[in-house]
């Protein structure tokens, strides 16, 4: 039989928005030639919800729980900020104890969101176990959330001027309703003392998790075949396509703002910062991994810093932070700024600022614009995911199908924060 | 270490010269406006002027100016209604600054497209085109992104309500997805309050 030349042609194919590896409700039209993709163009907003303009209608305090709903996988990052770029605007002092304690929470979250980027990678690559193993860590780390904010996933932690609370004397302990006392006391044993305690015995746990997983992956043959030479971008492009966070330093760029623009109480942190090589699927594999132990250690610094530094971790700046609660009872001064705060909100001098933080997926940013209202006139999220998506095209041409899965999972992509 | 931002902005004033309309420093961030007839050759010397050096468009993003100060004086009370924000950042010199360009016309809001000097500004372009209805001239492809397929309108302005004008929902009887006038009551619960430089001063 003959086939005519004009019979061959490139088709049009339909990815998601209901695929599970499209990591939420990515849609991608994809162009391709035979099984290699000639064009990909997501196309994103399935999730957004318009958070910038709600910000615009709620006050300054009301509209910081929005952040955990943007990456809904690194909570606290976040809402950093946001507590930043509004500190930033109100010239307020921040408490050392909780500059401490966002930095540890920071880095907590870290690792939370890295675990659940390698367990769905992995996943995507077809590798199963990984995705149990990180997820068994992650119950730990958010039994820290639990233990702090009463919410193991939307925190509303940070505060403009501090944190909400000092952390926990006891944790909440398992009870035998629905296990056996043996299994019970096993679950506790860890659940003893404080919650410093508590996160102390996981950071000596943890070193040995990370060599777990590199045993699973580091050396593994298909593992390496799927990742190794996939999606490499090269040191300037990264730059040019507004890479930051670990995409940008699989390139062998040597950038992180927590070193080059220290932010709390990062320049005390004795930490390295991984860089990669080839600018690879594997080599920012490589990055977060050693990215996740990094963050072992800035956690244990700040534990040893907070076991014998106790102090206020709010401001006592009565326009920002909320008075104590005895002191509502019995002064009047304390109760009119309460109502006041509660009510109308804090003013917010005129001006503009943008924060940035190293969050665990790179560089997010929040521009806030104040005209002196109680409620931001504009606030502009920048989320990294949205310029990594965006060099989809650029990566994955040239490359099979099932590659494309590979890279929109090494670019950690959560569309909450794409969305917004 | 990097420089400070009031050297930077001598830096800036040094290099670009007559292109700035405006230089302030404020909160050490250094804001910098030009005139939409200038931002090329602006944008241009602020990526390759070797002592700038912005390699990365960190963020691209819109502005309504429309409410500022709810009409009280302030210094965006000329006219000129949307403003598009660059935010620039030197990984090679870490170093970052702010470019503020307003549209010339109110109506039909046209700014220059920087796509050709970072090629990251593609998305965040048709994400201000998409809520705030700027245009960026030179664009290859402005098209929507954030919004629904078939939205009508530009949803970030100032004058655009917070619950849009449509909702959508299950229509039983004619067994499709219809759209329908909004019956959400508009409601605020703190209202927005723009208090003078004076207020509450001389009480602790």
């Amino acid at each position: 039989m003959e086939l005519a030349v004009s019979e061959i042609r490139n088709y049009t194919l339909n990815f998601g928005p209901q695929h599970p590896a499209a990591h939420g409700v990515l849609r991608l039209v994809l162009e391709m030639d035979g099984e290699v993709i000639e064009r990909a163009d997501p196309h994103i907003g399935l999730l957004h919800r318009g958070t910038e303009k709600l910000a615009e209608h709620k006050t300054f305090v009301q509209a910081m729980p929005y952040m955990d709903r943007l990456d809904y996988v690194s909570m606290m990052c976040n809402e950093h900020a946001y507590v930043l770029a509004t500190e930033k605007l109100l010239g307020v002092e921040v408490p050392l104890r909780a500059q401490y304690i966002r930095v540890m929470f920071d880095e907590i979250t870290r690792i939370l969101n890295h675990l659940l980027w390698i367990g769905a990678h992995a996943l995507d690559v077809g590798a199963m176990t990984m995705f149990l193993y990180a997820f068994r860590e992650r119950e730990d780390l958010m039994d820290m959330y639990e233990a702090v904010t009463g919410a193991r996933l939307h925190a509303a932690y940070y505060r403009p001027g501090g944190v909400y609370r000092d952390l926990p004397d006891t944790m909440a302990q398992y009870d035998t309703v629905n296990r056996s006392s043996e299994k019970a006391r096993r679950l506790n044993e860890n659940r003893q003392g404080s919650l410093l305690d508590y996160i102390e015995d996981f950071t000596r746990r943890f070193p040995g998790y990370c060599d777990d997983y590199e045993t699973l992956l580091t050396d593994n043959r298909i593992w390496k075949q799927r990742l190794v030479g996939i999606g490499v971008v090269d040191p300037d492009r990264a730059k040019a396509l507004g890479f930051t966070g670990p995409m940008l330093r699989g390139s062998g760029v040597a950038w992180d703002l927590r070193k080059m623009q220290p932010y709390e109480v990062y320049d005390r942190m004795d930490f390295e910062i991984p860089v990669g090589r080839t600018g690879d699927s594997y080599d920012r594999y490589l990055v977060r991994m050693e990215e996740m132990r990094q963050s072992n250690r800035i956690i244990q610094q700040c534990v040893n810093w907070l076991r014998v530094n106790p102090g206020l971790v709010m401001t006592d700046n009565a326009k920002i932070g909320p008075p104590l609660r005895e002191a509502m009872k019995s002064n009047m001064e304390s109760l009119i700024h309460h109502f006041k705060l509660f009510t109308e909100g804090m003013y917010v001098p005129e001006g503009e600022a943008y924060a940035a933080v190293e969050h665990p997926k790179g560089e997010f940013g929040i521009y806030m614009v104040s005209d002196g209202a109680n409620k931001p006139y504009r606030m502009k999220i920048r989320a990294p995911g949205f310029a990594h998506l965006q060099a989809l095209d650029e990566m994955a041409k040239g490359h099979m199908l099932a590659d494309a899965v590979a890279i929109i999972g090494t670019m950690d992509i959560v569309f909450g924060e794409i969305d917004r | 270490m990097p420089l400070t931002a009031e050297a930077l902005a001598e830096r800036l004033q040094d290099t670009l010269g007559d292109l700035i309309a405006n230089l302030t420093v404020a909160l050490d961030e250094v804001t910098l406006e030009v005139d939409a007839a200038n931002l090329m050759e602006a944008a241009t010397q602020l990526r390759d002027a070797p002592e700038l050096r912005f390699d990365t468009l960190i963020d691209l993003c819109g502005i309504d100016y429309l409410d500022y100060r709810e009409g009280g004086e302030s210094r965006f009370k000329d006219g000129l209604r949307f403003a598009a924000v660059i935010h620039l950042l030197s990984v090679r010199r870490n170093q970052r600054v702010r470019v503020r360009v307003f549209a010339p016309d109110t109506a039909l809001p046209v700014v220059p497209s920087v796509h050709t000097l970072w090629p990251a500004a593609n998305w965040y372009e048709r994400e201000c085109f998409d809520l705030f209805g700027i245009v960026f001239e030179g664009h290859p492809d402005m098209r929507r992104i954030l919004t629904d397929y078939g939205f009508i309108g530009y949803p970030f302005r100032k004058d655009f309500p917070i619950s849009g004008h449509v909702e959508m929902r299950y229509d039983p009887e004619q067994r499709r997805v219809i759209y329908q006038p909004v019956s959400i009551e508009p409601r605020e619960v703190t209202p927005r309050i723009v208090r003078d430089e004076s207020y509450g001063a001389g009480r602790v």
